[in-house]
This record gives C-alpha cells, structure tokens and sequence, in this order.
C-alpha cells in the first residue's frame, strides 16, 4: 500500500466538487453524520437532491457563495492505496491555488464537460499540469448522461485534446468517459457505455504505476538541523537530519557539500533510531560524515559523482501569488528547500498566456496569477537542479521580506 | 516491490520528521502542545524520531483544563518520566481566577473554548514563536483548509483568506514579532493512520481508549461519562456499559462509544467498520453550528 496524491482540475460547472463527493461516497469515506450535516443544508436548496458537492466546501464563504476559494485536502483509501486529493478552484483569479494543489501532485485529473469539449479552461488547467511537471494526467470526459453516452462525442473530444497534450508534452495521459452525477465509470464499469474498454476511474487510480517517479539516481540531501547532544556519553555526536529528497547513500559514499564543495564521505546513516547501511527517498535520516567539516541549516550533501548546478543567477518560470505587483528589481528571500538566501528579480522576460502557453511582451508589473519568465540573482549561490528533470530540487519559493508572505513560485529551469 | 519503496505508512512518517524538523530548524522558541491524546502521542514518538539521540529543540505544554481523565494525567506524568523531556502546564482554572473570567455553565459545562485563553496567555509567557499541535485535515471541514504552517497574528487569530500558499514540501515560517505559528505534522494523517501506526510502533496508550467498564449517562445518543464535571439531573438515565474512547479531550466534553475492542486490532477493525465520523461520534460541542471548527480557530482555537 502506497499514497497517491491527485489534483482534480475543473470547476464547479465541471462536476468537479461533485466527482470528489461521488469517490468519497462510493468508496463509502463519508460517515452517516457527515451525510446527515450535508442534508440538513441540501435542504435549503430548490431540488432537494443531496449535492455532494457539499462535502467539500470547508468554509462558510464557500457554502454562501457555492464556490471553492482555497485548497482543501480530502483523504480516502481502499486496500490498494492511500489517496490525497488536492481540490482546488479552476477560474483564472485562482490560478495561485492551483499551482499550489499541482505542486504536490503525483497525477491530475482533468475534467471536460462533454457538451463543451476542450475550452480555454481546459486548456489552462493542462498548461499548469505541464508547467508543474505532474507525472501523470487522467482526462475524465464528464456529462456523458447529457450527450447519450455518445460514443462520437468521447472520440471528437479524444481526439481534440490529444493534440493539446501532444503540444504540451504531458507524458502519461489516460481518458475516460464519466459521469460524476451518476456514477457512471466512477467505482463500477458503466453499463451505458459499452463500447468504453477501459477501467473505471477509482480502478485507475489505483494502477498508475508510482515508483518511477521517484527519482533514485541523483542524491540531494538538503540539511535541516544538526542534532548534537553535548552529552557525556554522545560527545562527540554529530548528526545532520534532513530528508532525502532524491536518490540512494551509503555507507562510505563519497560527498560534496553544495554550495561550499566540501569534500568527505559518511561515515554512518540512522533512520528511525536505528543505524542502517544505505537510505533512499523520501527517507527523513541523519547522516554522520567522516571529516568535521562545516555543514549546516541550508546545505546540500550530494554524491561527489553527481553534482547539481551551483550558481546565484537563476532563469525561472515564476507564478506570482501576491495581490500586491512585482517590479522587476524588488528584492526578495528565496527558499530552495532549507536554504534562504536574498534574491532579487533581476529581469522579467516574457508573460506566458496560461490558456495558450504564447509569449507575450513582459509587463511592467506583474500580477496576481501571471505566469512570467524571470531571471533571478541571489546574494549567495545555490545549489539547484532543472525543475523539468528533478522537482525536488528545482521549485524554490519568494517570500516577501517585509510581510513575511510566500508571493511567488519558482521553477528553476 | 523494489527494496527501495516506502509504504504508506513510512511515507507519512518521514513526511511528519521533515515538519518537526523544519520546526526545529526555523524557529527560537517553539512548543509542542501535548494533550494527552492519541494524536499528541504520535507526535511525541515522531519527536523522538526526529531528534534523538538529541534532546528535543522543545517543551511539551498542556493546555490542562481540569477536567481531564485521570488515566490521561498518569499517562502524561509517566511519559514525561520516561522519556525525560520537559513539561510545561498551564491551567485553565488559574485563568479564569486571574482574569475573572465566567465559568461556563451547563449540564456539560465545558472549558474546552476557554482553553483558548490559557494558550494564548502560555504563548506570551514564553514568548513561543511556534506551536506544534496534532490536528489531523481528516477531522473537520475548517481543518481540511488549513496549511501545514498556520499563521497566526498577535491574537491567535486564524484568518482563511489570507492564508499563505503552501508549495511542495517547502514550508515558510516567517513571521513578524507577536505572531506565531501552529504546525500541524501529521495533518495529511487520518484517524485509521494513526491506529495502524500506533500498532506498527507499539505505542502504548492511555488505558481508557480500551474497553472498560463505565457509569455513563446517556444523552442524545451519546455516552458521557459520569464524573463531578456533569450536572446530573434527576430524570438522568445511569447505566453501567462497556466502553471505550475514541478521542481523549475533556470529560465534560467527550462521548465515549460503546464497545468491546480490548486491544489495538479491535480496535482497527471497529473503526474500519465504524459508519460515523470520529468527531460526529466523540464531541458534543461540535454539534453546535456548521461552522463552529471555523469561528473557535478565527478566535485562536487550535
């Protein structure tokens, strides 16, 4: 049993919030009284009919306003796995909480409403998937009860955004004709659409195959804390705890710290308590090193024979989340992992047009929700990897030196 | 499987070590707020994972609200013993006393919202920047919005909407003076988790989340354990049953369930069979309003 972590992209138009409440509700994770709550409230509404989508609007301005504001994590699971669903609102103003529930996504789900097709929301919501590198999308064609589970309708659709994600080079993409309301192609096969060969959508998900994705070659040990006891006994201990973010150490590797280049090796690996021979990702472990070398908060241990890129100028795709414009020239903190270092925007070179991906003429200021191309400079190196080859080690976020807020999202290029 | 694959519950632990540890790495002065619950006794042996053979970078403070379970007390004193860390507490009846403060009434008259108080006051105190809690997203719709770093202002105030994005495993823990944090490690946790990995670890537990024999009072269909805490009134319907608990808060405002399970994989396979929320089951005072969760954390609630 693993946990597979998912996005659902779409609106409420979409079926979105009903999709959720329909997995949640066939995989029976909804409980009698959290049923009853939404059919008290249902009961305020003109059809009567329970809305799943009730389930998943946490906050009152939400139910008032029948619209998801910010991300809510929703949890199931079946013998197979553990799920996490990132549900997260589709309109443009909230592109921020998308990129937010996307970036930690294993896989997304993009929903079409069968009677439109592929729109510029689709379009926006699959530019994103691609932007935030997620390994796998499932296309789920929703509404098939409104078009007669049209066999024509799914492949004109197919066939449409086969050539978007070709554009955008989605790797792992799965469709599947759904519908939400009903159920249909949800937990069970449909009987309604026969001449649909695949599985259903809680079966998909499932099976996606996870392991791959997590990248076992290059080694990145961003250092969190150093754990030294100062006792009699432990003395001499000194322990660097962190989390492997990628790849596989050893027992007598040989290291570089980045971005000093300190050179030594491990002398010793603890996960858990209990001291091992090797540690792989996503393992939290303390690392012990031969030499007393100075290493702290902020550094990277990686492998001497698979170096990151050490630099303080960076090209990145950055979202600005922050309602106040950035100007190129404003200085920032920047956090790759565990290190912060000053930073400032150097120079704005092109706005991309989330429902097109077209370049277009940097603005002068940069708003909320746009997605710009930036180069930046630190104060200090850093070490990085391309966002595109390795995630863990190439999303950085700029956090606003005065109000302390998270204003914009990084991806190394 | 290759050798080199985590299963879930490994994955959610080493998730949970990274944020105690980017606690203890981004703050000066943070807390762990220790209950005497199952969920805070994960977190302390999630602690132990993270910082031993260290010290922890933190006290445990509990919030006591004098209402509490007395097998919750032991198990608090016993385990502080044991692993010798510090303890701090702060008592809701002090508070009340000191800031003149109405106790609130009732047949359950329950402290838990004074509690806020208390916590806000032992934050000044000590000057805490951040402040360890163990609310799980799974519990509660308000919850299930909130960031693994919570910002709270100077009043320990939760505001939804200005909530900061929270990408990747990257956590900014920035914060102005007077402000501070609630982090919540074990947030992407749910209920049947956190038994099944108290079973992997062989956590031991207080003894009344087993069954045992209790005087219960029955009231809108719910188990209340009888105590000095509850106002009994004639027409009160007293029963001897078996039960357990399924959350540990306070006596005035917690249901017990009516059970059998006198070990952990009863447990496990009453709450997979279980058709009502945890807190739907256990907590009299959410049934208040649909968004009681949402207000108490606006006030500085946990």
């Amino acid at each position: 049993m693993d946990i597979l972590r998912f996005i659902t992209a779409g609106s409420v138009d979409d079926g979105k919030s009903t999709l959720i409440g329909r997995l949640l509700y066939d995989s029976k994770s909804i409980m009698i009284d959290q049923l009853e709550a939404i059919e008290k409230q249902t009961k305020n509404r003109e059809d009567g009919e329970i809305d799943l989508a009730l389930l998943t609007d946490g906050l009152r301005a939400e139910r008032e306003q029948g619209i998801t504001i910010d991300v809510a994590y929703k949890y199931f699971s079946t013998p197979k796995r553990k799920f996490i669903i990132a549900d997260a609102p589709g309109h443009i103003q909230y592109t921020r909480n998308m990129v937010t529930g996307a970036s930690n996504s294993d896989l997304a789900i993009i929903l079409i409403d069968a009677r439109h097709g592929v729109v510029e929301q689709t379009r926006r919501h699959s530019i994103i998937t691609s932007l935030l590198n997620i390994p796998h999308t499932v296309v789920a064609i929703n509404k098939m009860d409104l078009v007669d589970y049209s066999h024509d309708v799914y492949n004109n659709i197919l066939i449409d955004y086969a050539a978007v994600a070709k554009s955008l080079g989605l790797k792992d993409v799965i469709y599947i004709p759904i519908s939400a309301l009903n159920g249909d192609n949800i937990v069970d096969k449909s009987s309604h659409m026969d001449w649909y060969e695949g599985e259903c959508l809680l079966n998909i998900l499932e099976e996606v195959p996870l392991s791959e994705d997590i990248n076992l070659t290059d080694a990145r040990f961003p250092v969190q804390y150093v754990i030294r006891p100062q006792t009699e006994a432990l003395h001499d201990y000194r322990g660097y705890a962190g989390r492997i973010v990628s790849g596989i150490y050893q027992k007598g590797d040989a290291v570089t710290i980045q971005p000093s280049g300190l050179t030594t090796t491990i002398s010793a690996i603890e996960v858990g308590g209990a001291e091992v021979e090797e540690a792989f990702a996503p393992q939290s472990a303390i690392l012990h090193l031969t030499d007393d070398v100075d290493v702290s908060r902020g550094d990277l241990i990686t492998l001497t024979d698979n170096q990151p890129s050490v630099s303080n100028e960076l090209e990145v795709l950055l979202c600005w989340m922050d309602a106040k414009p950035l100007i190129a020239g404003n200085k920032y903190q920047l956090q790759l992992n565990s290190r912060l270092v000053r930073a400032v925007v150097k120079e704005i070179l092109y706005k991309v047009n989330v429902n097109s991906l077209e370049q277009e003429e940097a603005p002068e200021k940069v708003q909320l929700n746009d997605i710009v191309k930036a180069v930046i400079k630190t104060a200090s190196p850093i070490p990085f990897d391309s966002y595109r080859r390795l995630r863990v080690n190439g999303g950085a976020i700029l956090i606003d030196e005065t109000s302390h807020v998270t204003v914009g999202a990084c991806m190394i290029q | 499987m290759s050798k080199y694959q985590l299963n879930y519950l490994e994955q959610l632990e080493s998730e949970s070590i990274h944020i105690m540890r980017e606690v203890a790495g981004q703050f000066e002065r943070p807390a762990l707020l220790f209950s005497g619950g199952k969920d805070s006794i994960v977190l302390v042996q999630l602690a132990l994972k993270a910082f031993r053979p260290g010290k922890f970078p933190f006290p445990l403070v509990h919030i006591d609200t004098g209402h509490n379970f007395k097998e919750a007390l032991d198990y608090r004193d016993a385990m502080v013993e044991r692993i010798g860390e510090k303890l701090i507490v702060r008592h809701v009846g002090d508070t009340i006393k000191a800031k003149n403060l109405a106790e609130p009434k009732g047949k359950f008259a329950s402290r838990n919202a004074l509690q806020t108080y208390t916590l806000l006051d032992t934050i000044e105190e000590f000057k805490f920047d951040a402040c360890i809690g163990g609310a799980r997203r799974d519990e509660e719709k308000a919850r299930a919005k909130e960031r693994i770093f919570s910002v709270r202002d100077e009043f320990g105030q939760w505001n939804p909407k200005l909530q900061r994005p929270e990408l990747w495993n990257t956590y900014n823990g920035r914060i102005d003076k007077g402000e501070n944090v609630r982090v919540f490690p074990i947030s992407n946790w749910t209920e049947l988790d956190i038994w099944n990995y108290i079973r992997k670890e062989k956590i031991e537990l207080p003894s009344i989340y087993f069954a045992h024999e209790r005087e219960v009072l029955e009231h809108e269909g719910q188990l209340v354990a009888v105590s000095e805490f509850v106002n009994l009134e004639p027409t009160d319907k007293i029963s001897r049953k078996r039960v357990r608990y399924r959350t540990v808060g306070d006596m005035t405002c917690t249901a017990a369930v009516e059970s059998s399970a006198s070990d952990i994989d009863d447990i496990i396979k009453e709450i997979i069979a279980t058709k009502t929320s945890e807190r739907g089951e256990t907590r009299i005072d959410d049934k208040v309003s649909e968004a009681a969760m949402e207000d108490r954390k606006k006030n500085g609630y946990f």
